[in-house]
């Protein structure tokens, strides 16, 4: 299911005498059906206000967005109907066990199979043993689980991620990741809102960065080559001046600098101009050990990108 | 329906999980429900055959026509507890109204919640419902533990008839109902626009003063409770009642309880 959002606006009325609050402002977005979709930016950049207008929980302050077929603020229960949320804390009812927190949700979300559906997503996440023990008692890990089970009960097709792994241990954040995966493979639509830019990396096959407004949306690579270029790393024995001043000399290559006993190269396309400079290198005398891209991080392009803002 | 069905048993499962509520719906009852019938049993024995009730004010005097002066006080004890079975349906919602919106704040479950085809009417339907029909049927099981045990405790015919008679029915079925209708309205409105579960607990309670004025202009004779009076109590509290539903379909958008129910 296609994600459209055209000029979508939010603002909140602010206190007595405070002008009103901007929380999105012209967000234009378009997102693939089964794609695994990035929301990146600070605290207060507006995402769970996107989700939550995406979702139909607030209605937008101008624009307009499409959840397939279906209209923001038009289809708003058809929309909650083919959505799954995670919110940002789970919200179960803690009194209450989670084989009745499933049951009362999957009544709300009009389950056929209310039963089935409850413990098929209880087994699936390893719940299904403690299914009649009061969500209380559960550790923080077990609760997100129980609250993804419950926003994929109705079998959405679209999938709103609020911070999934947001205060898990590495072994409960890498199981709710795989289970991520297991769900993109299945052809679901999921917006990730995260503030964990290597889990949006190792998810999200495209990212938007935003502060109030888009800032820059693209697959995390394609952000990669556009802010910082392509550059690879030759670790040589030892660094001679002759050898940089050689590399420099090709018309190609876009920059070059050294540090310790590495000479880094900005190329264009390096998978055919890196033949040639090694080549060209070990003919000068040049004892190479390794050669490799330097990739940088999407916190590198994320943060390079909000420094554009002033941030 | 099934939304409405299903928020209500959630209500209700979560509800009686709380202790304090559980005190409240059976606890108290029972107490309002005892106190008239312990009081009857006493004043069976104290007040003899042609006694004169010179503590009975002058105007219930005047209406209690030729019953004699024992059955005159009897009737007038009763219709004093009578605003007790008023109460009830008063009390016992905003309890559990609060408390469960008060579950909704603290688990922050409000949210997903929400985002369910439930639709907002049918959400605080269910949770006004929840609180709505435990209060009331706490009240009417009182009301007919009350009736049975009056004949037990002493009190004449004059007095069980009357205990039946069109002002307490009106009362206790009508009046009640309506009450409590009032009552959750009321609690939930309050919850939707304050941050502190505490203080929607207190203005919720606010309610039961006029209640207790009214209460306090019986025992001293201001008002005599009548059929008459009943029905007008009645109106009141129908306009009342469309008045808090529809300022509370007005208050209660989706957005407003998601941004200030927290």
């Amino acid at each position: 299911m296609k994600i459209i959002t055209e000029h979508l606006t939010k603002t909140f009325n602010a206190r007595r005498n405070q002008p009103p609050i901007v929380a999105v402002e012209d967000l234009n977005l378009e997102i693939q059906p089964g794609e695994v979709f990035g929301l990146l930016g600070p605290n207060g950049a507006g995402k769970t206000t996107t989700v939550r207008m995406l979702t139909t929980l607030i209605a937008p302050t101008a624009g307009q967005a499409f959840i397939g077929p279906w209209k923001v603020g038009r289809d708003d229960r058809q929309i909650r109907q083919s959505v799954g949320l995670l919110t940002e804390a789970p919200g179960m009812y803690e009194a209450l066990s989670a084989e009745k927190n499933l049951t009362i949700y999957a009544r709300l979300y009009n389950v056929r199979d209310v039963k089935g559906q409850v413990e098929k997503y209880l087994r699936m996440l390893g719940l299904w043993e403690r299914r009649f023990d009061p969500v209380g008692s559960f550790s923080k890990g077990m609760r997100q689980k129980l609250a993804i089970a419950r926003a994929l009960l109705h079998e959405p097709q679209v999938l709103f991620l609020d911070e999934p792994t947001s205060g898990l241990d590495p072994e409960a954040a890498k199981l709710v990741r795989d289970f991520i995966e297991e769900l993109e493979s299945e052809g679901r639509t999921i917006v990730l809102c995260t503030h964990n830019l290597d889990e949006a990396e190792r998810l999200c096959q495209r990212v938007a960065i935003f502060k109030t407004r888009l800032i820059a949306v693209d697959t995390p690579e394609n952000l990669r080559k556009r802010l910082f270029g392509r550059k690879v790393v030759f670790h040589l024995r030892q660094v001679q001046p002759q050898w940089v001043e050689l590399l420099r000399s090709f018309p190609f290559v876009e920059e070059v600098s050294t540090f310790e006993n590495r000479i880094v190269v900005g190329l264009p396309n390096p998978e055919e101009q890196n033949p040639v400079l090694v080549r060209r290198l070990v003919e000068a005398g040049a004892d190479i050990q390794f050669v490799g891209e330097l990739r940088h991080t999407l916190e590198d392009v994320y943060l390079r990108t909000l420094q554009g803002l002033g941030e | 329906m099934h939304h409405l069905i299903t928020i209500i048993d959630k209500e209700w499962a979560e509800v009686f999980k709380n202790k304090m509520v559980f005190f409240t719906l059976i606890f108290m009852p029972l107490l309002f429900t005892a106190i008239p019938l312990i009081s009857l049993h006493f004043m069976a024995g104290a007040v003899p055959e042609g006694a004169d009730a010179a503590d009975v004010p002058e105007g219930f005097l005047r209406a209690c026509g030729a019953l004699s002066a024992g059955d005159c006080l009897q009737i007038y004890v009763i219709d004093q507890f009578m605003m007790l079975y008023m109460m009830m349906p008063l009390i016992i919602p905003i309890t559990i109204a609060a408390y469960s919106v008060v579950g909704e704040k603290t688990t922050r479950s409000l949210e997903p919640l929400l985002a369910t085809p439930i639709t907002t009417e049918v959400l605080l339907a269910g949770k006004a419902l929840a609180a709505v029909i435990p209060a009331l049927a706490a009240t009417w099981v009182c009301f007919g533990i009350f009736l049975l045990a009056l004949p037990l405790v002493g009190a004449g015919e004059a007095a069980r008839a009357h205990a039946v008679g069109p002002t307490w029915l009106l009362g206790v079925f009508v009046a009640a109902p309506l009450m409590a209708v009032v009552a959750v309205n009321f609690a939930l409105m309050v919850s939707s626009r304050v941050n502190d579960p505490r203080v929607a607990e207190q203005l919720s309670a606010v309610l039961i003063v006029p209640l207790m004025a009214l209460f306090f202009a019986q025992i001293i004779g201001f008002i005599i409770l009548s059929p008459t009076l009943m029905l007008v109590m009645i109106a009141v509290l129908v306009v009342l009642d469309i008045a808090l539903i529809y300022l509370g379909a007005r208050l209660f958008q989706r957005e407003t309880i998601l941004t200030r129910w927290r």
